[in-house]
């Protein structure tokens, strides 16, 4: 995933980000940080291809963002990328399972293998016995479970998650880090969006925002050589 | 590393989103309906009411007409009547003569013959009546075989035979024993001076409404005891299907071969096929009536579909980002509004359906609705849902994911 002088800019002349320079690798577990404001979600929506840069290229999956068409778009997201949202987007109604199997729907896979990796996914979070509980039977922390496992079901290159604890209490957004932290050991590339300095410090990459730019990219020397372990091993496994 | 790689160059070639089957195309277009039944309700009941009329007006009218032609089955359309005509001077009235029905039966073909002669009396309740007073009801001789011929019942008791045709007795036909007031055999009525004994009532006979509406009394009887003349007003005549225009040709020669133009033949039949005709042209009134009601429940499944994607503004976010193409979101609200609609038209046809039964019952009418009306309410209904959905899906379509996925 690499960005190269992106610049975006708003009808109205409001310019949310100035020519940032950002690349993540495979395996990378990274915070983007940033009060808000300084374009932390116009950085998520470009990197996650829902919104196209005024300006500057944005290479994904070394497809190049500029010379495809919306329906190509879809279908990357569909295969590169998976979102986890502040307020989880849950369906109302239909069970965990139903609703992490629904963010296969693009895929283009079989109706049985969307629910057969659903259940994994959801054992993977966690959550193997509340696979049946529609989501007003969850908790926060398990809704934003949900989520994440709808976001990897697909096995994505990069998962994208936007304040993922920012609607939970502070034990269930301990739980959740934890739970991206694991799947970044299990090979997961993972982008959390945050104005939290704490949760960005807990991190081995923080790209910090203010005012469209980035002002800072500091990689903590311990996590390097575990996420390259972490790819290894993911390499090895799959 | 590398790994990733690898996987990345393969795709990079073809960037096509896979096409939903047909059946995910209809889970996410009855998601949103699933969620929401009683706005499904509502948005699909105008629709149904549209169709529901538009069912029932086209489903009573073929039933009454089915009713019409099924009577018409039975009482054929092979029988002709020879009554007196216009004379050659304007004014002057003509008669029959005797032996015309019995030449009539000799033509080639004619199977049955039945014949009534008018006799200038009138029929009261008793002599306390004024003789004024005739409420309508003629007195004819008959003979040969009329009920026969008219495929008339008897009602109740028996008809007139060679014994009971020489004594006063009389057989009344529906109508006028309804406006006699006799109910049953064995009262009396008076015609002529003397009282006739009721020995039959006849059911409709809707091809010849003049008996209905008569005292029918044995030629002899007639004869003897009222002064007739003899002289048949009527022959009523029953032939093979394939024989009627030939004995068309003949009647009024054969009936009276001095002046075959003073002879008047119809064809009775002929004025039921026009009724079934025109019960079959259903009120356009009423059905241009279903027509608006089915355009105003269009209006509303298109109303309830730009609610329905105004609320749903996060779904279609979401759906975007997972992966879902400008296309996917416009099938599926289509989808959605060709289900509300398609209920609707389902619901309408059962409905109209049932209107039909409950009238063709109470008629006592078969009950028929023309797979035409169903075929084309629904394809209506189709039309509709599409033209209805197609805006607000594409208005979903063009939803920046951005702005969807807002929130606020």
């Amino acid at each position: 995933m690499e960005l190269t002088g992106v610049t975006k800019e708003y009808p109205g002349g409001v310019t949310a980000l100035r020519g940032v320079d950002l690349s993540i690798g495979g395996g990378e577990l990274l915070a983007i940080v940033g009060p808000s404001g300084s374009g932390k979600s116009t950085l998520l929506h470009i990197v996650g291809t829902l919104d196209r840069p005024t300006s500057g290229g944005v290479r994904i999956a070394g497809h190049d963002i500029a010379a495809l068409s919306d329906r190509s778009l879809s279908a990357l997201r569909s295969r590169h990328v998976g979102f986890v949202f502040q307020s989880f987007h849950l369906v109302p109604g239909i069970s965990a399972r139903a609703n992490v199997a629904e963010g296969l729907l693009y895929s283009g896979l079989s109706r049985a293998e969307r629910g057969r990796r659903a259940a994994w996914a959801l054992e993977r979070v966690g959550l193997g016995d509340r696979m049946d509980h529609r989501p007003h039977e969850l908790s926060g922390g398990q809704k934003q479970r949900v989520a994440i496992a709808r976001a990897v079901a697909g096995a994505p290159d990069l998962l994208l998650a936007d304040e993922p604890t920012g609607a939970l209490d502070t034990a269930s957004g301990e739980s959740v880090m934890e739970l991206l932290h694991e799947l970044n050991q299990d090979g997961a590339t993972i982008a959390v969006i945050t104005h939290d300095n704490e949760i960005a410090a807990s991190l081995p990459r923080q790209v910090r925002i203010r005012d469209g730019e980035v002002v800072a990219d500091i990689r903590a020397c311990r996590a390097a050589p575990a996420g390259a372990d972490a790819g290894a091993d993911a390499g090895a496994a799959r | 590393m590398s790994r990733t790689r690898r996987r990345v160059r393969k795709p990079a070639a073809r960037l096509s989103p896979p096409r939903l089957s047909s059946r995910d195309v209809l889970h996410v277009g009855s998601a949103g309906l699933r969620a929401r039944p009683m706005r499904v309700f509502l948005s699909a009941l105008g629709i149904a009411i549209g169709i529901a009329t538009m069912i029932a007006v086209v489903g009573i009218s073929s039933s009454s007409q089915a009713k019409l032609l099924r009577e018409l089955d039975r009482l054929g359309t092979n029988m002709l009547v020879a009554t007196p005509g216009q004379g050659m001077f304007s004014g002057q009235d003509t008669t029959l003569p005797k032996e015309a029905p019995g030449m009539i039966s000799r033509i080639a073909g004619v199977e049955s013959v039945g014949t009534t002669g008018d006799v200038a009396e009138s029929v009261r309740r008793s002599e306390n009546i004024p003789k004024e007073e005739t409420g309508g009801v003629a007195v004819k001789a008959a003979k040969d075989d009329l009920p026969g011929t008219l495929r008339a019942s008897v009602a109740s008791g028996t008809w007139l035979n060679d014994a009971t045709g020489r004594y006063p007795s009389v057989v009344l036909g529906d109508v006028s024993a309804r406006r006699l007031g006799i109910t049953e055999p064995g009262q009396q009525v008076f015609i002529g001076g003397r009282y006739f004994t009721v020995i039959g009532i006849l059911g409709p006979v809707p091809l010849a409404p003049e008996i209905e509406r008569s005292a029918l009394i044995g030629w002899d009887a007639a004869e003897r005891l009222l002064g007739f003349d003899g002289h048949p007003t009527a022959v009523y005549e029953r032939s093979a299907d394939d024989r009627v225009a030939a004995v068309r040709e003949l009647i009024a020669r054969t009936a009276n071969p001095q002046a075959p133009s003073a002879v008047s033949v119809t064809d009775p039949s002929a004025a039921l096929q026009a009724k079934a005709a025109t019960e079959g042209a259903f009120s356009t009134l009423l059905l241009g009536l279903g027509g608006i009601a089915l355009l105003v429940g269009g209006v509303g499944v298109a109303n309830t579909m730009i609610i329905s994607v105004l609320e749903r503004r996060h779904e279609i976010g979401l759906r975007r980002s997972l992966g879902g193409t400008r296309g996917q979101i416009r099938i599926q609200f289509v989808t959605e509004s060709l289900l509300l609609s398609g209920l609707g038209g389902l619901a309408g046809t059962v409905l109209g359906g049932a209107a039909t039964a409950v009238y063709a019952r109470t008629g006592d009418m078969p009950w028929v609705v023309p797979p035409w009306a169903v075929g084309g309410g629904f394809a209506a209904t189709l039309v509709i849902g599409t033209l209805a959905g197609l805006y607000p899906a594409v208005r979903a379509a063009r939803l920046s994911p951005t702005l969807a996925l807002a929130t606020a």
